[in-house]
């Protein structure tokens, strides 16, 4: 019996395609962490008049699986507009390689998902959401849910970093449990803004420590 | 697995050494009777008598007498052997509390786990960053209805060896039984049960290049345990079931082959492929630098993870293992890495190479190197350490 992985899994393994970063990229996306023992990072560069993808770029870190789906997502998503490439399944991605094995899915669907958050963050970014839902405390906080606690590896709510929400005529507050000269007080907020701020209806994302 | 393929996981499993098979083969295809009694046919005392002649040479190693020692199916059964026997035999009589070490091998954390079920008390010791024990801590866990203390000779995973004096000395201060699982240190580090306060020892067979499926269990003379299979009178009411007399002449055939400078070889590959390992930059030692298994390496390499290191190492020709979730069974990051404060992340970057007497000194360059470019090629392709 060979390795549960497929010729073109192992090939995708070996030699990932679209691999590194897009220094100006026009979205980037982050998702999974190390704590998960998987994490996904997609840039991405798109024509403005076509919509098309005209490059894209992750980095990975993680299993076989991981990588290898990181890479077919990329070839595939290559050159599509945004709304083809938010077609594009984990199913889809699991045949090109020639199938998964099933205890696997959930390493493989990261690279799906860090593609679909992309597009999302260029249309975001772009103001292209064609459904305006208000941004609401709620919102914020699933987002809020994406932006890891370098420490754990978990999230910021998990880890009950989030003290407040406060979102009002277009600011969102947010309050945090850490002092404002903690080592990575910096990166936590530069982080909740990059998620916070592409929002529609958000002017101002103001982060607030403790004493 | 010809030469070309370089096996570094010897903490999992040894190729067989040949002069055990040699051993073994008289009792496979001539005596192959079962052990009689003395009042049986000759083949069958034939076997006895060969039973008990590697039962006595196991035995001698860890300064016990022949009735001490019994042949299981491994050390997996054997721990399970100590702790549900005991008990079986002391849980009416004298309590329904457990001490086991936090990063016990997985034969004794489920055993405790399992009495748990039953309505036992386990405690849990803690382990200091190096995966010693917390002697303070396993001195307050233990209480009048403490029936046993389990704790390891040495960690399966990343190789810290325990102070047994110090830990038999609490127990019996304590008048608890102590039971320690020496599956990776037997014949690798001395342990005389004359000297050391210990009433249960696991030991097993394929850890030292003899056959799967044997191993056995020391047991002091008068420690109250009782059987916890049933089904005829082995191994002094112990252990039923049919002997497996050629494992057993196997097993006592490779405990002699283990030879101190043996030992000493396999010492200094591990000091080598450390050395060569750490150059690389973000990495450490995973267990106590000095109190550790001779033939065990274990080191976290930031920015990457396991299982994709594994492979790509597999992919030439190494094979070694990895505390990563995506490589365990259960998909849990291992519980030896988090019970001593590491973080998942370390749990994931860890990778675990134990030698074992078939690797050869050129063994550690060709890993060192292989696994050198492999961390360099996937910290490229990581989103991570690149600040």
């Amino acid at each position: 019996m060979a390795l549960p992985y497929s010729e073109i899994v192992m090939e995708h393994f070996r030699n990932p395609r679209n691999v590194g970063k897009i220094e100006d990229a026009d979205a980037k996306s982050v998702e999974g962490s190390p704590a998960c023992g998987d994490m996904v990072a997609v840039y991405l560069k798109v024509d403005g008049e076509t919509q098309r993808i005209s490059d894209i770029k992750f980095e990975s870190y993680g299993c076989a699986s991981n990588i290898a789906t990181g890479s077919i997502v990329t070839e595939l998503a290559k050159g599509k507009t945004l709304e083809e490439a938010k077609r594009i399944t984990w199913k889809e991605a699991s045949e090109e390689l020639g199938g998964l094995p099933a205890i696997k899915t959930h390493c493989s669907v990261l690279a799906v998902d860090g593609l679909r958050a992309a597009i999302q963050n260029y249309e975001e970014r772009h103001g292209l959401i064609k459904e305006r839902v208000p941004t609401t405390v709620e919102l914020v906080r699933k987002r809020l849910k994406r932006v890891m606690n370098p420490m754990a590896g978990l999230d910021l709510v998990r880890t009950k970093l989030v003290e407040e929400i406060e979102v009002s005529a277009g600011t969102v507050r947010v309050a945090i449990d850490l002092p404002a000269d903690h080592q990575f007080a910096a990166n936590i907020r530069a982080e909740i803004v990059e998620k916070i701020e592409p929002l529609w209806d958000v002017e101002q994302v103001v982060v607030e420590f403790s004493e | 697995m010809g030469r070309e393929y370089i096996y570094l996981d010897n903490a999992a499993a040894t190729r067989l050494d040949e002069r055990v098979l040699e051993a073994m083969r008289p009792y496979l295809f001539d005596t192959y009777a079962v052990a009689t009694s003395q009042f049986g046919y000759s083949p069958g005392i034939d076997a006895r008598d060969a039973l008990d002649d590697a039962r006595a040479r196991i035995a001698a190693v860890l300064g016990a007498t022949p009735e001490e020692f019994i042949f299981t199916s491994g050390s997996t059964e054997s721990s399970n052997l100590a702790l549900k026997g005991v008990a079986l035999a002391l849980g009416e009589k004298k309590g329904r509390h457990i001490v086991a070490g936090a990063i016990e091998d997985f034969a004794v954390l489920h055993s405790a786990r399992a009495l748990e079920r039953q309505g036992f008390g386990v405690t849990r010791v803690r382990v200091d960053e190096d995966g010693r024990v917390d002697l303070a801590h396993l001195r307050e866990s233990i209480t009048p209805e403490t029936i046993l203390v389990s704790i390891q000779a040495a960690n399966q995973e990343i190789g810290t060896l325990q102070d047994l004096q110090a830990i038999g000395e609490i127990c019996q201060e304590k008048d608890t039984l102590l039971h320690t699982d020496a599956t990776h240190s037997f014949t690798r580090v001395p342990l005389d049960v004359r000297a050391a306060p210990v009433a249960l020892v696991t030991v097993s067979a394929h850890t030292v290049h003899g056959p799967k499926g044997v191993g056995g269990l020391y047991v002091r003379e008068g420690t109250p345990i009782r059987k916890w299979m049933d089904g005829g009178f082995q191994e002094f009411d112990l252990r039923p079931g049919a002997e497996n007399i050629p494992g057993a002449v196997g097993f006592a055939r490779a405990v002699e082959l283990v030879t101190p400078e043996e030992t000493a070889r396999l010492r200094g590959m591990r000091d080598r492929l450390t050395e060569r390992l750490l150059e690389i930059s973000h990495t450490r030692v995973n267990g106590h630098a000095v109190h550790r298994l001779p033939h065990n390496a274990n080191i976290s390499f930031r920015f990457v993870e396991g299982e994709s290191l594994l492979l790509h190492l597999d992919l030439r020709g190494f094979a070694v293992s990895t505390g990563s979730a995506c490589f365990s069974r259960s998909l849990e990051a291992s519980h030896v890495i988090l019970g001593i404060g590491g973080n998942h992340e370390r749990a994931h970057g860890s990778v675990r190479f134990t030698f074992g007497r078939f690797n050869e000194e050129g063994d550690v360059d060709s890993v060192a190197e292989a696994v050198t470019e492999i961390v360099r090629e996937l910290r490229r392709i990581s989103p991570l350490g690149k600040e």
